[in-house]
C-alpha cells in the first residue's frame, strides 16, 4: 500500500538523490574547507603551489612542527583581543533579542487584536520600513548621534538595533497571535482580567513557540547585522562582524590573513550551534510568514 | 480591541519606531539640501632668504575646524548634490547624448559615472539573483521531496548554513575559495589553462561570481517555503491528473506550481527587498574595482578617509528609498486593494 499517487520510479529517485547530494556539497562543503583551513599556515591554505598543500599541511609541519596549529586562533582571540568583539557581539544580541522580543509581543498583539483600519496602515508603513536598506537608515544616524555625543557606544547601537528589528518582528508576531483564537482573551477578560492581564496570563504561556521562533529570528538579525555595528560602535566597542572587517583593512597587508580566517570560523560556530538545536522553530518560523502572511 | 488599549499597547513599539526609522528619514532629508564646509583659505606671504617674497594660499585649519563646528551640518545647497556628477549627473548627461557616438558610446559613458554604476549593478544583481536563487529553491524542494526520509533531515540542516550565516562571513569564504591562490581557483585556473586567471581583475567574472554568491544565499529560504508548500499539495488532485493521463512534468506545471503561486510572491518580495540591499558581498569580495552597488555607495561615502560625505551619503540615501518605493509599489496597490475587498464584505 502508498499513499503517493507516483508509481515508484526509481531513476528519478537516482536523479533527485544525486542532485541533493551535489547541493549538499554546494551549500556545506564551503565551510567544511574553511574550518579545516583555519588550523594550517597561509602558505597552505592559500597554496601558490598546489592546493593539496593544504590537505597535507606541508608548510604547516615545517613552520609550526605539527599539521594542525592554533596560531591564527591565537592570534585573532589573545593578540588582536577577539574576545573583546565576542563579549560584546554576546551582550548585543542578548539584550537586543529580549527588548524586540518584549516590544514586539505588546505591538503584535495590539495589531492582530484592533480591527480598525489605523492598525492595517501600521503594518503598511513597517513593511517599507522592512524594505530600507539599513544603511540608508544610519547615514541618517550619524550626525545627530554625534551632536548628541551618544555615537560610539553599545547602548546606542542596541536601541538602533531594536528599532530596526521592529518591523519584522511586529509582522511575525502579528500573524502569530492571530492564530490564537480572540475567545481565549475575550473569556479572561469576562472572568474579571484586564485587558493587560488577559495578555500576560492567558496569552503570553500558550505564544510561547511563537515568541521562541521569532525570537530566533531576532537573534539573527542582531547576529549578522553588519551596517550598523560597523557605523556605530568606536573601536574599542565593536562586535565580531565589524571587528572581521577591520581585519580585512589592517591584517591582509601584514600577511596574516589566518587571523580573519580563524575569526571567522570562531563566528560561524554559534550559528551552527544555533541550527543544530532549532532547526525546526527556524523552518516553522520562514513557512509561518510565508502560509499567513 | 479599543483604541485606548491599542495606543498603550503599541506605544513602546511606535516609539522606537519614529525615533530610530522615521526621525532619521528627516534627517537624511536635512542633510541632503546641505553640503560640507568647503576649506578655509588664508593668503600668507612666505619669503625665502633668496627667493624673495611670494602670496601662498594655505589651508587655515583652525578656522576651517571653528566654521565646522559652528554649522556641522554644511552650507545650504538646496537640491545641488542630487544633480552633481556623484549622483543623477544630469549635466553630464546632457553632454553625453549632445556629442554620441551612438547608444552604446553613450551607455558606455553613462555607465562610467558613480551613481549609474551602482544603479546598474543593484538592478542587475536583484533581477538576476531573486528569480534564479527561486528557481534552484525549487528544485531543490522538489529534489528533497522524493528521497528516502531518513536524508532528509541531514539535508535541511546543510541547506539552511549559506542562508543562516552572515552575509559578511559567507562571502568572505567563499572569496578565499575563489580567490587565485585557493582551491576554486586553482581549478578555474587549471580548467582553462591559464595559471593567470584571476576573477578579482575581471569585471565580467566578479558580477558572475557575486551573481553565484547571491544564489546561494538566496536559494535556502526559497527551498524551505517551497519545500513546506509542497506537504500540502492536494493529492486528490494529483491523482485526477494521473488518471487523466498526465504527465510528470504537467502535474508540475499544472498542479504544483499553480499551488505554489501565493508563496512563490511572498518569496519573491521578501528576496527583492533583501537582495536590493546588497552591501556585505561587494566588502568580502573587495569587488568595489568592478561592482558598486547603492548600498555600497553610501557605505563609501560615510567611510571617506577624509571626512565622511553626510550630503552625498544622504542624497544616495533618498534616491534609493524612492527607486524601493517604485519597485515595491504594485505590492502596496495589491496588499491594499487586498484589504479594501475584505473591509467592503
Amino acid at each position: 500500500m502508498t499513499s503517493s499517487p507516483a508509481r515508484p520510479n526509481y531513476t528519478l529517485t537516482l536523479i533527485a538523490t544525486a542532485f541533493v547530494l551535489f547541493w549538499m556539497v554546494v551549500a556545506g562543503f564551503p565551510f567544511l574547507w574553511t574550518t579545516w583551513g583555519s588550523f594550517k599556515v597561509e602558505a597552505d591554505f592559500f597554496s601558490r603551489a598546489d592546493w593539496s598543500n593544504a590537505l597535507s599541511g606541508v608548510n604547516t609541519i615545517r613552520q609550526t612542527g605539527d599539521a594542525f596549529t592554533m596560531d591564527g586562533y591565537k592570534g585573532a582571540w589573545i593578540l588582536n583581543d577577539f574576545w573583546r568583539a565576542g563579549l560584546n557581539t554576546m551582550l548585543v544580541t542578548v539584550v537586543v533579542t529580549v527588548l524586540s522580543l518584549v516590544l514586539g509581543t505588546l505591538g503584535g498583539y495590539a495589531l492582530a487584536r484592533s480591527g480598525y483600519r489605523y492598525a492595517f496602515w501600521i503594518l503598511i508603513l513597517a513593511l517599507v520600513f522592512r524594505a530600507m536598506p539599513h544603511i540608508t537608515l544610519v547615514s541618517g544616524y550619524l550626525v545627530p548621534f554625534f551632536q548628541l555625543n551618544i555615537w560610539g557606544t553599545l547602548p546606542t547601537a542596541i536601541i538602533v538595533l531594536v528599532a530596526i528589528n521592529q518591523p519584522f518582528t511586529l509582522w511575525m508576531l502579528h500573524s502569530f497571535f492571530l492564530s490564537i483564537p480572540k475567545d481565549l482573551d475575550e473569556s479572561a477578560m469576562v472572568d474579571g482580567c484586564t485587558r493587560f492581564q488577559a495578555f500576560r496570563e492567558v496569552i503570553v504561556p500558550v505564544m510561547w513557540p511563537g515568541i521562541i521562533t521569532t525570537g530566533l529570528f531576532s537573534f539573527l538579525l542582531a547576529y549578522n547585522d553588519f551596517a550598523v555595528t560597523a557605523m556605530l560602535l568606536r573601536q574599542e566597542n565593536q562586535t565580531m562582524i565589524p571587528k572581521i572587517a577591520s581585519f580585512l583593512g589592517s591584517i591582509e597587508s601584514e600577511g596574516n590573513v589566518m587571523f580573519a580566517v580563524s575569526s571567522v570560523v570562531s563566528a560561524t560556530v554559534p550559528l551552527f550551534i544555533l541550527v543544530m538545536f532549532f532547526q525546526r522553530q527556524i523552518v516553522g518560523g520562514l513557512t509561518a510568514g510565508a502560509v499567513k502572511g | 480591541m479599543p483604541h485606548k488599549a491599542f495606543a498603550w499597547f503599541i506605544l513602546p513599539s511606535a516609539l522606537a519606531m519614529i525615533l530610530f526609522i522615521a526621525l532619521p528619514l528627516v534627517s537624511i532629508v536635512v542633510q541632503s539640501l546641505y553640503i560640507e564646509h568647503p576649506q578655509v583659505l588664508t593668503q600668507v606671504e612666505s619669503c625665502s632668504p633668496f627667493g624673495g617674497c611670494t602670496m601662498e594660499t594655505r589651508v587655515d585649519a583652525a578656522a576651517t575646524a571653528a566654521l565646522r563646528d559652528a554649522q556641522p551640518l554644511g552650507r545650504f545647497n538646496g537640491l545641488g548634490t542630487y544633480f552633481n556628477r556623484s549622483h543623477l549627473a544630469t549635466r553630464e548627461i546632457a553632454t553625453i547624448l549632445k556629442d554620441t557616438d551612438g547608444i552604446a558610446d553613450s551607455l558606455r559613458r553613462i555607465y562610467q559615472l558613480p551613481f549609474y554604476r551602482a544603479l546598474l549593478f543593484t538592478l542587475c544583481y536583484t533581477a538576476v539573483v531573486t528569480p534564479l536563487g527561486m528557481l534552484a529553491g525549487f528544485w531543490i524542494a522538489l529534489a528533497v521531496n522524493r528521497i528516502p526520509a531518513v536524508l532528509k533531515g541531514p539535508v535541511i540542516f546543510v541547506s539552511l548554513l549559506p542562508m543562516i550565516i552572515t552575509p559578511l562571513i559567507g562571502s568572505l569564504v567563499i572569496y578565499w575559495m575563489v580567490n587565485s591562490r585557493g582551491i576554486l581557483g586553482n581549478l578555474l585556473q587549471w580548467v582553462t589553462q591559464d595559471p593567470t586567471l584571476s576573477i578579482a581583475a575581471s569585471g565580467p567574472l566578479t558580477w558572475l561570481t557575486l551573481f553565484l554568491y547571491g544564489i546561494w544565499i538566496a536559494a535556502p529560504f526559497s527551498f524551505v517555503v517551497f519545500y513546506a508548500g509542497l506537504q500540502t499539495v492536494p493529492q486528490d488532485t494529483l491523482e485526477s491528473a494521473m488518471i487523466d493521463g498526465a504527465n510528470r512534468w504537467e502535474r508540475v506545471r499544472f498542479v504544483i506550481i499553480p499551488h505554489l503561486v501565493p508563496l512563490a510572491t511572498f518569496v519573491a518580495l521578501v528576496q527583492l527587498m533583501d537582495n536590493f540591499r546588497v552591501l556585505e558581498p561587494i566588502i568580502g569580495f573587495n569587488a568595489q574595482a568592478s561592482a558598486t552597488s547603492l548600498s555600497f555607495s553610501i557605505y563609501n561615502d560615510l567611510q571617506a578617509e577624509n571626512g565622511q560625505l553626510f550630503a552625498s551619503a544622504a542624497a544616495t540615501s533618498l534616491l534609493t528609498i524612492a527607486l524601493l518605493i517604485v519597485l515595491l509599489f504594485p505590492v502596496l496597490i495589491r496588499t491594499w486593494r487586498d484589504f479594501s475587498r475584505k473591509s467592503a464584505h
